[in-house]
């Protein structure tokens, strides 16, 4: 049933629309609510589909392939489209008490939506062109979320965000146009097997770097990750939480996808520069976060420094190394979305992001520092929880490939990730409040409910290891054989 | 000279001039320069094809393909589309540009680093 | 802007853009014009309405707030998209409906006139946002 692979992008679309035509807030409320839980039921639908039936793939207005426009889904798709509508509705939900009555008037919730499309649209895209359209379409999206409110500080980070992802955004085009001439095609399934056999294949790296810069630029790799910390602490922290889960990843699921479907001609070159790119934007990421004060801007140095480990099992290219690199993408993405949904409350009810004049949260929130506990050791890898499996895959498939210096830095990095969760533990939790009055009023179930759902969902992760990595097996010896996405694509039905 | 090649190093310029643009600290020169790389991004599509002269990609009547050697139908579609999106951003930056000029009352991008430290 | 032979020029263009922009959304099917460009030219005539009085006026004139322009104009092409789905093909396949209409000759409406008629709403919207945005300070 095609249907179930258009739901993603038609479901939010569909709830935005609307959103723009209904009046009230309780109407556009449940309006958005509604829209992300059928969001999260389709996707759902898709990934059980998936993970039955195999790679899933249609076309739309039934031209065939290579041409017209294709949506595949295959196991990584499905699992990156679950788990984003996950983040989709837990947002929704935190949104519900800390966006301000302005900002809902100005379009928050349809917005939502539209970064929502923009980022199922990529996951599901058959071909290049359209992974492009579903780029600019969630970077729009972004764009407004990030500047929605027009507060200085707002502004200035988002000139940068703006300014950079616009570069990225047309040196994906220029790849898109050179590859294009050099193929003659730009669904994916066809490139995956022209550009196998291309006659010329020292060609095909001009491309493949623009692309990677553009891909990189998109996931704040290492070095072109200066956007990010600028602008992620200044939005109302249910976008940050949003941004920080969802768009850095998609960046990555682009590199995931473009460096193992199109471009392993020259993977002692392509793959290489992987590693180095992989190890650099850890030991970056980590060390930008040592030296910050600010809750949120700690956090987000912390999500360049995570993009690493998932590049790493890309650079890899192994089944091991791949199934890390994924399970560690929707660990990080439960995780940190979380990390930051805590950041907020913590403020909420102390009325500062600033770690220095937090403190005594551990006497006086005792739940709220558990559910700052549970993603923090998971970030930091320490078992039994996600992050420690996905670190430990990573570890093994680096030290099979005899890369002690990678396998070093990742575990180096964790280390000083602990040191750095440690230290907003000891500041925000554990020493004594500077001189501020006891913090009053009980947080909203509205916040703790979304928080509690993916700590829970961390732990569960953790638990169910065995299972989690089967699949992840299985979805990198799918990203390894281009066979079956090929022939799920070239034999959909038209 | 063929017109590839020229396109090809008009391409090239107007990359150079967009990317020195953007490394200027004003804000309109960033928007001018973001509008040339737009710009040879769309002709880099355009040309990578290969050019076609005088021959539009129309399917003649009681026929179901056109004829062969015209132009290529995809690329034109692909670059409209590309113009379109980066019309819709170039916008959306301007108005964007515009309100960080009066928020920090200066046209000068080294004066917005409040959130970098 | 108060200048009187803007005002009484743009009061003659204005209904004139607004059929034009018809037209080209009608035609665009089978020659140059389409949803977009239609959408650009509705958008123009109430851009120039607005500089010859206020951008409230033009508001006034259009009636429909801007979210709603953009929200049905999205709807509509979503529901073309979902026309083909009810009939068990892929999502955004053209439906055609075919009938003789008198003095009209044989008149073909399909789900891409439906699509396009989206699309000159959605432009047309965004683009009068945009411009409202920057004028109104």
């Amino acid at each position: 049933m095609s249907l179930l692979l258009v739901a993603p992008i038609v479901i939010p679309l569909a709830t935005a629309a609307l959103g723009l035509v209904v009046r009230g807030p309780r109407a556009h409320l449940g309006l958005s609510l509604v829209g992300g839980a059928a969001l999260l039921a389709s996707t759902l639908a898709l990934l059980g589909q998936v993970l039955r039936g195999g790679t899933r793939a249609t076309q739309l207005g039934t031209w065939p392939a290579p041409f017209g426009i294709t949506l595949v889904a295959d196991l990584l798709a499905a699992v990156m489209l679950a788990v984003s509508s996950l983040i989709g509705l837990v947002i929704l939900v935190y949104s519900v008490e800390t966006i301000d009555a302005e900002r809902r008037a100005h379009g928050y919730y349809p917005l939502l939506h539209v970064l929502l499309m923009g980022v199922c649209g990529a996951f599901l895209a058959g071909d290049l062109f359209n992974l492009y359209v579903w780029f600019e379409v969630m970077l729009i999206a972004s764009f407004v979320l990030l500047s929605l409110g027009g507060e200085r500080a707002q502004l200035e980070g988002s000139v940068k965000y703006v300014t950079l992802n616009l570069l990225a955004s047309l040196m994906f085009l220029s790849a898109v146009g050179l590859l294009y001439g050099l193929a003659g095609t730009l669904n994916m399934a066809d490139l995956a097997v022209k550009l196998r056999e291309a006659p010329r294949p020292g060609l095909l790296l001009a491309p493949g770097m623009l692309l990677l810069g553009a891909f990189g630029i998109k996931a704040a790799a290492f070095p072109v990750f200066s956007w990010l910390p600028p602008a992620y602490h200044t939005p109302p922290i249910a976008v940050s939480a949003l941004f920080s889960g969802l768009l850095t990843k998609v960046g990555v699921y682009a590199l995931l996808r473009a460096f193992t479907l199109l471009f392993v001609q020259d993977v002692g070159f392509t793959h290489g520069l992987l590693a180095w790119v992989a190890g650099l934007t850890m030991l970056t990421g980590v060390l930008g976060a040592a030296a910050q004060m600010e809750f949120r801007r700690l956090l987000a140095f912390h999500i360049i420094s995570q993009i690493g480990y998932m590049l790493m099992g890309l650079a890899l290219l192994s089944a091991g190394g791949l199934a890390g690199a994924v399970l560690y993408v929707v660990h990080n993405i439960l995780a940190k979305t979380n990390l930051f949904l805590v950041s907020g409350m913590a403020a909420r009810v102390s009325g500062t992001y600033d770690l220095k004049a937090l403190g005594g949260l551990y006497r006086s929130r005792p739940l709220l520092s558990v559910l700052f506990l549970v993603p923090a050791f998971a970030l930091a890898g320490m078992p039994p929880l996600s992050g420690f499996f996905a670190k430990l895959t990573l570890v093994r498939a680096g030290l099979e490939q005899e890369r002690y210096v990678l396998v070093g830095t990742a575990v180096t990095v964790s280390l000083l990730t602990l040191f750095s969760m440690t230290k907003v533990w000891s500041e925000a939790f554990w020493k004594e409040p500077p001189e501020q009055p006891a913090p009053s009023g009980r947080l909203p179930l509205s916040l703790v409910v979304p928080s509690a759902t993916l700590a829970l969902l961390t732990c569960l992760l953790g638990l169910f290891a065995d299972e989690a990595l089967a699949v992840g097996t299985r979805l990198a010896e799918e990203l390894l054989s281009h066979q079956a996405y090929v022939a799920a694509v070239m034999g959909a039905r038209p | 000279m063929t017109l590839e090649t020229l396109l090809a190093l008009v391409i090239g310029a107007l990359y150079a001039a967009g990317l020195y643009m953007m490394l200027r600290r004003s804000v309109v020169k960033l928007v001018i320069g973001l509008a040339l790389l737009a710009h040879a991004s769309n002709l880099l599509v355009f040309t990578g094809v290969g050019l076609t002269r005088g021959r539009a990609p129309l399917v003649p009547e009681e026929a179901t393909v056109p004829a062969p050697g015209v132009a290529d139908p995809l690329a034109q579609a692909l670059v409209l589309t590309a113009i379109v999106i980066s019309f819709g951003l170039l916008v959306f930056t301007v108005v964007l540009l515009y309100r960080a000029h009066q928020a920090v009352g200066s046209p000068d991008l080294d004066a917005m680093r409040s959130t970098e430290e | 802007m108060t200048s009187l032979i803007f005002n009484s020029v743009v009061r003659a263009l204005q209904p004139l853009l607004l059929f034009f922009s018809v037209f080209l959304l009608l035609s665009g099917h089978h020659a140059p014009g389409g949803g977009f460009t239609g959408g650009m030219v509705a958008a123009s005539a109430f851009v120039l309405y607005g500089m010859a009085t206020d951008t409230a006026a033009a508001r006034r004139a259009l009636r429909v707030p801007l979210p709603v322009l953009m929200g049905v104009g999205l709807l509509l092409a979503l529901a073309s998209g979902l026309v083909s789905v009810v009939s068990g093909e892929p999502f955004l396949t053209s439906v055609w409906l075919k009938f003789g209409a008198g003095v009209l000759g044989e008149v073909e409406l399909g789900t891409p006139l439906l699509f396009d008629l989206g699309v000159y709403l959605v432009v047309m919207g965004v683009t009068l946002t945009f411009v409202a945005s920057l004028a109104e300070e």
